[in-house]
């Protein structure tokens, strides 16, 4: 016997060719039609940003011509973006959808919780959302979490099961063989949910190009004032910022995502179509949350923490 | 090193999935390191948290394992306790990277792996040749059907890069996997930390003239001629919008398993039996001729027949046989162990029906692939057979025919807990049965 090193050709004019983000997107679309088949009760976290767009996006495919068979939830910070609050309501009317709205001013109003001395509202998320989930009792949630982000995100299952608190442990999670998704679970607890598992940040961009899907504003470039703090630029606001010693400066910025006002960060960019964007993000030395994020940086395992406690 | 531009970077069209397998010492997670490395996608703020935590361990150099352990748990073990899925991409191609732990205790975590690989990379230290573990990788890679395997024998700057010492692993190991039914081996001498091999060709080994481990995985084929294949389309939700618009839409919406449909082709619904015949096909809202496997599709059917979620269209004259009794390769993957007259839930595509555990005749040593009769119980990483009786009939195919059709899980009705991942039919593939397949035409005969 003698060892076979065989030399390959590549078939990509093979008739059944499928380009990755057909692949991805027939991975996606088969995740949703489970939840849909299999649970009563199941809901998009939907926040206007681009992951959750192209979920939304996805789920229409998915149930084409009938209308999406699931409401929306958006966890709302009370330090959102107005352009991207705009888009929220316009989509949610334009497919006639369904939306639960869980708002951490609301829990900060009522003494439930308290704003944070680092003003990070993100974290503060977690209880309105867990609250949300058992009041309407949502027996799957659909995150727009992507392995890529994040190296705890990169251990967590398509169907992550959480218990009656919400809480994600790393350690009892089901083995997830084939495409075979195990979404059983007992009374109180939940499924969440990521079909966009296995998509980049890239792939996200070439696949809102390839479908023409519209985007808010704020993820091209554009002038705004903007401050400094910690290495990255903040959106001055009545959300708190800036402080006294920071200075605010009209600067040419894009967002790389979408969330709260107090840590999410733009960064300096020219990049006004989508194609100039794709360019910027192929190019880029930075990963998305390591340029925009400032509460990833809290500790070395803050994302292991936050979804260990319920968190997306 | 390869330096993937920008514009490189977004040429690249098609995706394989392929998985690591390797003992605790023998290098993987460098080789992970220096594929993520070595093709740019380590990102510099990725880079700059290894090189901080690396410091505060008080290691000189930074650490690449410490880009793929995601878990505080792992970290401060210094181990790999769970599957992490990494991605990265070429001028040519996307990769999917099931990162798997090699500890003999995670066998589970291995099959997981394997389970949607198109390609395993298993890894020997050249020092030490084919050990145990190795046999254990090629098994789990037979079982599981894995359509191409590359024996990568890492450490070679440490035998002197000697010729011999490689071809006398990769002869050893490849008389071992073709004895398992693998259908391809691909043996590439590396050195992982020096690079050899992996992204570069090696400087010291002119005697090789195969690809880099690289370059193999940018040209292995990953679509394969569907023509011969048996067509199934288990359905996963019947789409009805009742709107005015459309009024009498009835789609049966699945991902195609198998094979490839076709508009005018006339089908079966299982397990009732029933026939229709194929009047469109909808690509995602788009009208389509044909689909194929793995699209998301929605079929519509001439006929106003009765069909739901866990039914399974297939062409008329290609039906698998259905029945409630299944024969099938487990691999254990719970805590909790599996008995005898065990009640359990199974999940095969989209149907889960109640099941009792009738039999375990054997249990398998996967080491030298000794079968020990009546185990009496699987435990966690315990591959063995079992027969299991169902409450309602499936239609199984044989997992040597199709992955998706032939696979299963086994899943406690109790607390939902995954119990075990099943395989129909054979478990492993001989040459002969290999060669058998390969020559047989796509409507002789479904037997198994």
């Amino acid at each position: 016997m003698t060892t076979t090193i065989k030399a390959v050709e590549e078939q990509q004019d093979s008739p059944f060719a499928l380009s990755h983000l057909d692949a991805l997107e027939s991975e996606a679309v088969h995740i949703f039609r489970e939840v849909a088949g299999e649970f009563e009760r199941p809901v998009i976290l939907f926040s206007g940003g681009k992951d959750s767009i192209v979920m939304l996006h996805l789920a229409l495919k998915a149930f084409a011509p009938a209308p999406v068979p699931f409401t929306l939830l958006h966890v709302d910070t009370g330090h959102n973006f107005p352009e991207v609050i705009e888009y929220r309501d316009r989509t949610v009317a334009r497919h006639n959808l369904r939306l639960h709205v869980a708002s951490v001013q609301d829990y900060i109003d009522r003494g439930v919780l308290r704003e944070r001395p680092d003003g990070t509202r993100n974290p503060l998320q977690t209880v309105p959302l867990t609250e949300a989930i058992q009041q309407h009792r949502f027996d799957a949630v659909f995150g727009g979490g992507r392995r890529d982000e994040e190296k705890a995100r990169a251990k967590e299952r398509v169907f992550s099961l959480r218990d009656e608190f919400s809480q994600w442990d790393p350690r009892r999670q089901r083995p997830e063989l084939w495409q075979l998704y195990n979404g059983r679970h007992a009374p109180g607890e939940h499924v969440r949910v990521f079909p966009l598992s296995n998509w980049t940040e890239l792939d996200v961009w070439q696949y809102i190009a390839r479908e023409g899907i519209e985007l808010p504003e704020i993820y091209f470039a554009h002038e705004r004032e903007v401050f400094a703090r910690n290495g990255m630029w903040l959106t001055a606001g009545e959300w708190g910022g800036p402080k006294e010693g920071e200075t605010v400066e009209k600067r040419l910025i894009r967002y790389r995502t979408v969330g709260d006002m107090s840590c999410t960060g733009a960064v300096d960019s020219d990049a006004t179509t989508l194609d100039a964007v794709i360019a910027e993000i192929a190019a880029s030395r930075l990963t998305e949350r390591g340029a925009t994020r400032a509460d990833d940086k809290l500790s070395e395992a803050a994302m292991e923490d936050r979804k260990r406690e319920g968190y997306f | 090193m390869s330096s993937t531009t920008a514009a490189e970077h977004l040429s690249a069209t098609t995706l394989l999935r392929f998985a690591t397998a390797g003992s605790v010492d023998d290098g993987k997670s460098t080789l992970v390191g220096r594929l993520l490395h070595d093709s740019k996608s380590v990102l510099a703020d990725q880079l700059e948290a290894v090189e901080h935590a690396s410091r505060s361990r008080g290691q000189e150099a930074p650490d690449l394992a410490l880009l793929t352990d995601g878990l505080r748990a792992e970290r401060e073990q210094g181990i790999t306790i769970d599957v992490a899925y990494r991605y990265f991409a070429t001028a040519r191609r996307r990769f999917i990277l099931a990162d798997t732990p090699g500890h003999v205790q995670y066998t589970r975590n291995m099959v997981t792996g394997a389970s949607t690989a198109e390609l395993t990379v298993i890894l020997v230290d050249a020092r030490n040749g084919v050990v145990e573990q190795t046999r254990r990788h090629a098994a789990i890679a037979a079982l599981l059907r894995v359509p191409h395997v590359v024996l990568a024998v890492n450490k070679m700057d440490l035998v002197a890069y000697e010729e011999s010492v490689f071809a006398r692993i990769a002869e050893e190991f490849t008389a071992y996997a073709t004895e398992l039914g693998v259908p391809e081996v691909t043996a590439i001498p590396i050195s992982a930390l020096a690079g050899d091999n992996v992204v570069e060709p090696s400087a010291t080994m002119d005697w090789y003239g195969g690809p880099t481990v690289l370059e193999h995985l940018e040209t292995v084929p990953v679509s394969h001629d569907l023509t011969g294949c048996h067509a199934r389309l288990p359905v996963q939700y019947v789409i009805r919008p009742q709107t005015a618009e459309h009024p009498d839409y009835r789609g049966y919406a699945g991902q195609i398993a198998a094979g490839t449909f076709r508009v005018g082709q006339e089908v079966t619904v299982l397990p009732s039996g029933r026939t229709s015949r194929i009047s469109g096909i909808d690509l995602l809202g788009t009208p389509v001729d044909v689909a194929w496997t793995p699209q998301s599709v929605t079929l519509l059917l001439e006929d106003d027949i009765d069909i739901s979620r866990g039914d399974l269209i297939v062409p008329s004259g290609d039906a698998p046989a259905t029945s409630q009794d299944v024969e099938a390769t487990v691999c254990h993957v719970a805590d909790q162990p599996l008995t005898v007259g065990q009640r359990v839930l199974l999940k095969h595509t989209t149907r889960t029906v109640k099941a009792i555990v009738k039999d375990i005749p054997s249990r398998l040593t996967l080491d030298d692939l000794s079968q020990h009769p009546d185990p009496g119980q699987l435990v966690a990483n315990d591959i063995g057979t079992v027969k299991v009786r169902t409450a309602e009939p499936l239609a199984l195919d044989a997992y040597a025919d199709s992955r998706r059709t032939g696979s299963f899980l086994l899943i406690d009705p109790a607390d939902g807990t995954t119990l075990a991942a099943g395989m129909a039919g054979e478990s492993f593939a001989t040459e002969k049965s290999a060669e058998k397949s390969a020559a047989t035409p796509a409507d002789d005969g479904w037997d198994f």
